[in-house]
């Protein structure tokens, strides 16, 4: 079992024959994912890496039976790339793209507000459900299948921490980076509930970093949750003011420094690890393993 | 993007925002001239990225055209917070009344900009919104509607500002919430919007900073970039496609994902260290990326010795490893490199590095040790 993403998930890639879309796409069918299909307007009728191309999500929605989009699409259009899943009304739609313009995205989530469609990302790694498959980028070798769920803020980072989960035999149930944006889709929180809900899921690992207050706001949760939540924040050494290449990790004033993030997280009861080295430790002892 | 007051102000004009005429002046000469032009008294004010220029000296008063150019004088060349003042902005004394404060912020929790109005303006927001939150009015923006002006009226009644100041502050800050908009700002602050005795009100002072993410599509305010007012090395980086941040310490790091970069500034922090650099090479770096970064990062004095902690997703060690090799002839001699490769391609990786005779990492922490420790022998030597 897994969050969000099965064996039974039927994806399509918009954006496909693009760059990302064209790198990416062959590695998600390796891993088992059940891609039926993508979109790039104009492409309509040809096929790529195996699957029928279409014009429009609509159209890909009808013909595949898709309810999982992964975006590719640039920049400049991937804001519409969102906006035209979700009045396909398509499920869900992960978008990896990174550098979207922010007004673009609070446009998109406005648009997003008046349809029923969860959004992951943008500029995130995706999310992965080992042994049956990965949306996104997400090195698929390093997971292997478990009841830990993992959700990450970053990318590489979650490969690194998902790679000494598994390492020391702590299998994952689902993956999940949710992007490093100041607007993004789904948050901490929204992804705690869903693990919470999932009787796959035995433990949480959740790794955020500096800037804004999602992990607060997660923290607070924490207290309603029967399972156990182990944190991790990353920048703590990192000045205020300066912008880290996440345009969400920016400290201003008092607000999302890593030392308010931990407190919050220990006054819920949550076991801060002080470096990556020390999750796996942690897991093992909220679990009694 | 940080941008000047001028050039805020400039962008505010276009939307119709009444603004304080003014010039920019780049000697006293100059600052005389404008002065004469406006006639006197005016204002001479610094034009640098940094806030707090008041305080430190960067406003003077000329009551005279000649001490205008005095003033002027005084402000150009003048450091304020490791900035040094290249412009002034000239602009004639104003009567103020009174002042209030309208922003726009891009908020997060809120997944949309948010609008700000307090009738207690020309101070620090942020101290009155922690202390006193209740005098300032907020309103989520809906970026597809911008603000309505009657819905600018009616946050501006909601403060208590009078009649005069709801009807023409309404009009402003409707035309600043267009500003915000169009321009890809994600901060837009006229603060003070000042009151005059004879019932003006117009931006006294403005603030906006543009998306970096959007720049590819506002290339006008692109091209107001400055290099001499930025860190010279991160203005190079971003011309170079590099995401690097200065930082004050001796070990350079280079890595590949904000996150895990950000987690190997703490590890190396850990290991006693004190890093020198962010600096993100993103995904699928091939070695000619890998020995620009290397180089990029040694050019920074302060720099003893160099970390390399990649993750190899879609990176592959050997390229990575063959940039590092590259690198060598051209970097300083004897500095120090500790590469950590990991996934893909990594134990070939390795096995370059030690042919080369240079040094890695089992993973992050022991990389950020042995860096730390090579730093340390060296400079015993």
């Amino acid at each position: 079992m897994s969050i969000l993403f099965d064996a039974t998930s039927r994806v399509i890639v918009q954006g496909i024959t693009g760059r990302e879309g064209s790198n990416h796409t062959p590695n998600m069918i390796k891993s088992g994912t059940n891609v039926v299909g993508g979109v790039t307007p104009g492409k309509g009728g040809t096929t790529f890496a195996g699957v029928p191309v279409f014009d429009t999500v609509a159209e890909a929605m009808q013909q595949t039976g898709a309810n999982v989009s992964c975006i590719f699409v640039p920049p400049p259009g991937a804001a519409d790339a969102i906006m035209e899943a979700a009045e396909a009304r398509m499920p869900l739609t992960i978008c990896i793209t990174e550098g979207i313009p922010v007004n673009d995205m609070a446009r998109a989530a406005a648009f997003l507000k008046e349809h029923p469609t969860r959004l992951i990302g943008p500029n995130c790694p995706g999310l992965a459900t080992p042994g049956a498959g990965k949306v996104g980028i997400i090195p698929y070798q390093i997971l292997t299948e478990g009841d830990i769920g993992f959700v990450s803020r970053s990318g590489t980072l979650a490969y690194e921490v998902a790679a000494l989960l598994t390492a020391a035999g702590l299998g994952q149930s689902s993956c999940i980076g949710i992007g490093g944006d100041p607007i993004i889709g789904t948050t901490f929180i929204d992804v705690l509930r869903l693990f919470e809900a999932d009787p796959a899921t035995k433990a949480v690992v959740m790794c955020g970093e500096i800037g804004g207050s999602d992990e607060e706001d997660a923290a607070a949760y924490v207290p309603q949750m029967s399972k156990p939540v182990i944190g991790f924040i990353s920048g703590r050494t990192a000045p205020p003011g300066k912008r880290m290449g996440h345009a969400g990790a920016i400290v201003s004033g008092n607000t999302g420094t890593a030392a308010g993030k931990v407190a919050a997280l220990e006054a819920a009861k949550v076991p801060v690890a002080d470096t990556i080295f020390d999750i796996p430790g942690l897991v093992k002892q909220a679990l009694g393993r | 993007m940080k941008i000047h007051e001028y050039q805020a102000k400039e962008i505010l004009r276009r939307y119709g925002v009444p603004v304080q005429p003014g010039k920019v002046a780049t000697t006293p000469d100059e600052a005389e001239a404008i002065a004469r032009e406006f006639g006197v008294p005016v204002v001479i004010k610094a034009q640098v990225y940094v806030g707090g220029r008041g305080k430190a000296g960067g406003i003077q008063f000329g009551d005279t055209p000649e001490q205008a150019r005095a003033a002027a004088a005084k402000v150009l060349g003048m450091d304020i917070k490791g900035l040094t003042v290249q412009k002034v902005l000239v602009v004639p004394k104003l009567e103020i009344a009174q002042e209030y404060y309208i922003g726009i912020i891009m908020d997060r929790a809120s997944q949309a900009p948010v609008v700000m109005v307090s009738a207690a303006g020309g101070i620090d927001i942020e101290e009155v919104a922690a202390k006193t939150p209740e005098k300032i009015i907020r309103r989520v923006l809906d970026v597809r509607w911008g603000l309505l002006p009657e819905q600018a009226r009616g946050m501006l009644a909601e403060a208590g500002v009078p009649h005069t100041v709801v009807a023409k502050g309404g009009a402003i800050l409707a035309q600043l919430a267009q500003a915000f908009i169009a321009a890809d700002a994600t901060l837009a602050e006229i603060n003070p919007l000042a009151l005059t005795p004879d019932g003006q009100v117009l931006a006294a002072d403005a603030k906006i900073l543009i998306d970096d993410n959007a720049l590819y599509r506002q290339k006008e305010f692109a091209a107001w970039a400055e290099p001499e007012e930025a860190n010279p090395l991160e203005y190079e980086a971003k011309a170079a496609g590099l995401t690097y941040v200065k930082l004050d310490g001796n070990v350079g790091i280079i890595g590949n994902g904000a996150g895990l970069v950000m987690t190997t500034l703490d590890m190396v922090a850990r290991a006693g260290g004190q890093p020198a650099n962010f600096l993100d090479i993103g995904g699928g770096a091939k070695a000619e990326v890998m020995k620009k970064a290397l180089l990029f990062v040694a050019k920074d004095p302060q720099v003893q010795g160099i970390l390399v902690n990649i993750f190899g997703g879609i990176t592959r060690g050997e390229e990575v490893a063959q940039g590092i090799i590259m690198a060598q002839a051209e970097l300083p001699p004897g500095m120090p490199i500790v590469a950590r490769l990991s996934g893909n391609g990594e134990v070939e990786g390795r096995a370059m590095l030690a042919n080369a005779g240079l040094m890695w990492g089992a993973d992050m922490r022991d990389a950020s040790q042995k860096i730390v420790a090579a730093i340390k022998e060296r400079e015993q030597h």
